[in-house]
C-alpha cells in the first residue's frame, strides 16, 4: 500500500498550470467521445433529420416557379445552406444535455471533488465535442448536398463556411450549457430545446427567401441569428466570397458577410459573458 | 486533547427558508477533531447531519459559518488544496454507465492529474487490491451494488490521498464485499491513512473505528474510543425473559420484584420483545441474587443474557432513544427529492 505516500502530484510546481487544464479539458473530452462512439444514435440522428430536410423540402419545392428564388437559384440549392446551418444548430443546441445528466446523476459532483486545475475545463469540454460534432455532421450534410448536386462552396469558400458554422455554434453552445445549469432537469431542457428548434428554422431564410414572407416574419427572418449564418453560406455557395458582398437585403438594411459574421461574433461573446456567472456560481 | 488532522469548528448549515417552507437545520454548531491516522466513525440516524458534514468536508457545500481545516490548509480559503488531499466516496454512487471501470479510474486519474504511467500502474494496484480483474473492462452500466461500490473505493483511493472520507460504504451491499471494504479500510489506517467514514450501522462503527462521534440533529453528542464511551457508560445489560413470551402483567409483575435489589439500577419493559425486561446491573454478582428472588417469588427463567453496554446503549443514555426509533422516527418524513436537489448543482 502506497496510500499513506505524503508526496502528491496535485500542484506540484513542476507541472505547469496549463499542462494540468489540458490533461483535465482532454480527459472530460475523451469521456464524451467514448460516449458518442458507444452510443452513436445522437450522431445518426443528428445527420439523418437534416438530410431528410434536404431531400424531402428539396423535392417538395423542386419544381418551384422560376424568379420566385433571387438569381434563379433552383431549390435544391438555395435549400443547401438552410440545412447545413440548421444541421450545426441542432448539433449545438444539445450541449448542455450531457452537462445536464452529469448534474442529475451526481457524475459532476466527482468532477467538482477533484483539485481540477480550472473548472473551465468542465465547459471547455463540452464546446469541444460538440463543436467538433456539429462540423463533422455538417461536414457530411454538404458532402451529401453535394452528390445531390447541390453544389460544392470550393475551397476558400469552405473555409468560410467553416468560420460561419464555428461562431453559430459558439453562440448556441453558450446558450445550451447555461439553460443545462439553468433549468432543474432534463425534461425541462429537452423540451426547450424542442420548442426552440423548428420555429427558428421557419422564421429564418432557410427554407424561403424574405422577399417570399409577410413583413411581419421577414422582420423576423432578418433579425433570426440562424440567417446571418444562412446569407453568408449561401453567397460562398454562389461563388461570392468577397465579405463586403451584400447577402441579405433586410427591412432595416444591407447586409454583408462581414456585418454576419461581426453580428455572429458579438452573440456569440455575448452569450458566453451572460452565462459565466452562473457557471461560476453553480462550479464554485 | 491534541489538535486534530481535520478540525470543524462551529459549523452551522440550514437548508430552504424560501416562502414554501422553514428553514431545516442541518448542522448545529457542530465541532469535530479527527486525529491524523485513525480510523474515524461518524454514527448516526438518517438525517442526523452526516452527509451534510462530509460535504461540507469535500467542499461540495459551504456552510452558512464555522471553519473547515485539513492538515495546514483551509478548505473556504483554498478549497483546491484540501480537494487534493482528500478521497472521498459518495453515498450516491455516480459512475458512467458507458465507460468501463478502467477508463473511469483514468478519467480520475487525469482528473488528479497523475502522470500516465503512475495512473496505469496504480490503477493495477487498486485493481488487485480490491479483486476487480474479472469486472475492470467492462462497463460500469452492468456491475453489481457491491462492484460498483469497490470501484468508487478505487476511484478515491486513486491518488493515494492522505485522508478518505466515505459516506455510508456498506450500505446496501452483500456481504463478501462489505468485508472487502473493511478488510481495505483495515489496510488503510494501519498504512496511515486517516479515515473518516460515516454510518448509520453500530456493528460496523464499533468493529472498524478506533475513534468515533455520535451525531444527533446536526450536533456532536458524544465522541471518543468505542471501548471508552462504553466503559463510561458502566454497569453490564442483562436480558431476561421469564416465559418465551409473557403478557404485560406478568412483566410488570416481574419489574415490580427486580426493581428493589440491590446492584440493580434499572428495569426496563421491552414491549417490542416479546415483554422481555432490560436491565442494567452493577456487577456479576448480582445475577445470581436475581435467580434467587425470581425462584423465590416461583418464577420461572426462560432465558437470561448478560453483555456488556453496547454503542446501542451509548446512544441510548445520551438521546433517551435506540438508534433503531431513531431511525424510524425520521424513516417517514424523509423527502428524497429535496435531498436529491440539494446534491444537485
Amino acid at each position: 500500500m502506497t496510500s499513506a505516500n505524503p508526496t502528491l502530484t496535485t500542484g506540484s510546481d513542476a507541472t505547469s498550470a496549463l499542462a494540468e487544464i489540458t490533461q483535465e479539458t482532454l480527459a472530460l473530452t475523451r469521456r464524451l467521445f467514448v460516449q458518442l462512439a458507444r452510443r452513436p444514435s445522437t450522431l445518426v440522428a443528428g445527420m439523418l433529420q437534416p438530410l431528410i430536410w434536404l431531400i424531402l423540402f428539396g423535392a417538395l419545392f423542386a419544381n418551384a416557379p422560376a424568379g420566385l428564388l433571387p438569381g434563379g437559384m433552383s431549390y435544391g440549392r438555395f435549400l443547401g445552406a438552410g440545412v447545413i446551418v440548421f444541421t450545426a444548430f441542432s448539433g449545438a443546441l444539445n450541449a448542455g444535455l450531457p452537462v445536464m445528466f452529469d448534474r442529475e446523476f451526481g457524475f459532476l459532483n466527482r468532477l467538482l471533488v477533484a483539485p481540477l486545475r480550472s473548472r473551465s475545463s468542465i465547459v471547455l469540454a463540452s464546446v469541444l465535442y460538440i463543436t467538433t460534432l456539429s462540423l463533422v455532421q455538417s461536414l457530411a450534410i454538404m458532402v451529401t448536398a453535394s452528390l445531390l448536386g447541390y453544389g460544392w462552396p470550393g475551397a476558400a469558400g469552405l473555409l468560410l463556411v467553416l468560420v460561419t458554422l464555428l461562431l453559430l455554434v459558439f453562440a448556441v453552445t453558450a446558450l445550451s450549457l447555461g439553460l443545462a445549469f439553468a433549468l432543474p432537469g432534463h425534461i425541462e431542457l429537452i423540451a426547450v430545446i424542442f420548442v426552440a428548434n423548428l420555429p427558428l428554422l421557419f422564421a429564418s431564410t432557410a427554407l424561403a427567401p424574405l422577399s417570399f414572407m409577410p413583413p411581419w416574419l421577414g422582420w423576423l427572418a432578418a433579425l433570426n441569428p440562424l440567417t446571418f449564418a444562412i446569407e453568408p453560406i449561401r453567397s460562398a455557395y454562389a461563388g461570392d466570397l468577397s465579405l463586403a458582398a451584400v447577402v441579405l437585403e433586410a427591412p432595416y438594411g444591407n447586409l454583408t458577410t462581414a456585418t454576419c459574421l461581426g453580428l455572429l461574433a458579438a452573440l456569440a461573446a455575448g452569450l458566453f459573458l451572460a452565462i459565466r456567472p452562473l457557471l461560476d456560481r453553480k462550479l464554485s | 486533547m491534541s489538535v486534530g488532522f481535520i478540525e470543524l469548528q462551529h459549523l452551522n448549515k440550514r437548508y430552504g427558508g424560501g416562502r414554501k417552507s422553514a428553514p431545516v437545520v442541518a448542522l448545529d454548531d457542530l465541532c469535530l477533531s479527527i486525529p491524523e491516522g485513525s480510523l474515524f466513525g461518524l454514527l448516526g440516524p438518517n438525517g442526523a447531519g452526516k452527509t451534510t458534514t462530509l460535504r461540507i468536508l469535500c467542499t461540495l457545500l459551504s456552510p452558512d459559518s464555522g471553519s473547515v481545516r485539513v492538515g495546514d490548509r483551509d478548505a473556504l480559503a483554498d478549497p483546491r488544496g484540501v480537494r487534493s488531499l482528500l478521497g472521498y466516496v459518495a453515498q450516491e454512487v455516480a459512475i458512467d454507465k458507458i465507460l468501463s471501470g478502467r477508463e473511469l479510474l483514468q478519467l480520475q486519474g487525469d482528473l488528479y492529474h497523475l502522470p500516465r504511467r503512475r495512473r496505469d500502474s496504480r490503477i493495477d494496484e487498486l485493481i488487485a487490491l480490491l479483486g476487480m480483474d474479472d469486472w475492470i473492462d467492462r462497463r460500469c452500466g452492468g456491475y453489481s451494488g457491491g462492484m460498483r461500490r469497490r470501484l468508487d473505493l478505487a476511484a478515491g483511493l486513486l491518488h493515494s490521498p492522505r485522508v478518505l472520507v466515505l459516506d455510508e460504504p456498506t450500505v446496501g451491499l452483500d456481504i463478501e464485499s462489505r468485508s472487502a471494504i473493511w478488510t481495505v479500510l483495515r489496510q488503510l489506517r494501519a498504512a496511515g491513512t486517516t479515515v473518516l467514514l460515516s454510518s448509520h450501522y453500530l456493528e460496523e462503527v464499533d468493529a472498524l473505528a478506533d475513534q468515533l462521534a455520535i451525531i444527533e440533529a446536526g450536533r456532536v453528542i458524544a465522541c471518543g474510543s468505542p471501548t471508552s464511551l462504553k466503559d463510561a457508560l458502566g454497569g453490564d445489560r442483562v436480558t431476561l425473559r421469564v416465559r418465551e413470551f409473557s403478557d404485560e402483567n406478568e412483566a410488570l409483575q416481574v419489574q415490580a420484584l427486580l426493581k428493589g435489589c440491590q446492584g440493580v439500577r434499572q428495569v426496563v419493559v421491552n414491549r417490542a420483545q416479546g415483554f422481555s425486561l432490560n436491565l442494567v446491573i452493577e456487577h456479576d454478582g448480582v445475577i445470581e441474587q436475581l435467580r434467587r428472588q425470581l425462584a423465590e417469588a416461583d418464577l420461572p427463567v426462560f432465558a437470561l443474557a448478560q453483555s456488556r453496554p453496547s454503542l446501542d446503549d451509548v446512544y441510548l443514555q445520551a438521546t433517551g432513544r435506540t438508534l433503531m426509533d431513531a431511525e424510524l422516527a425520521v424513516a417517514g418524513n424523509r423527502d428524497a427529492k429535496a435531498e436529491r436537489k440539494q446534491s444537485m448543482r
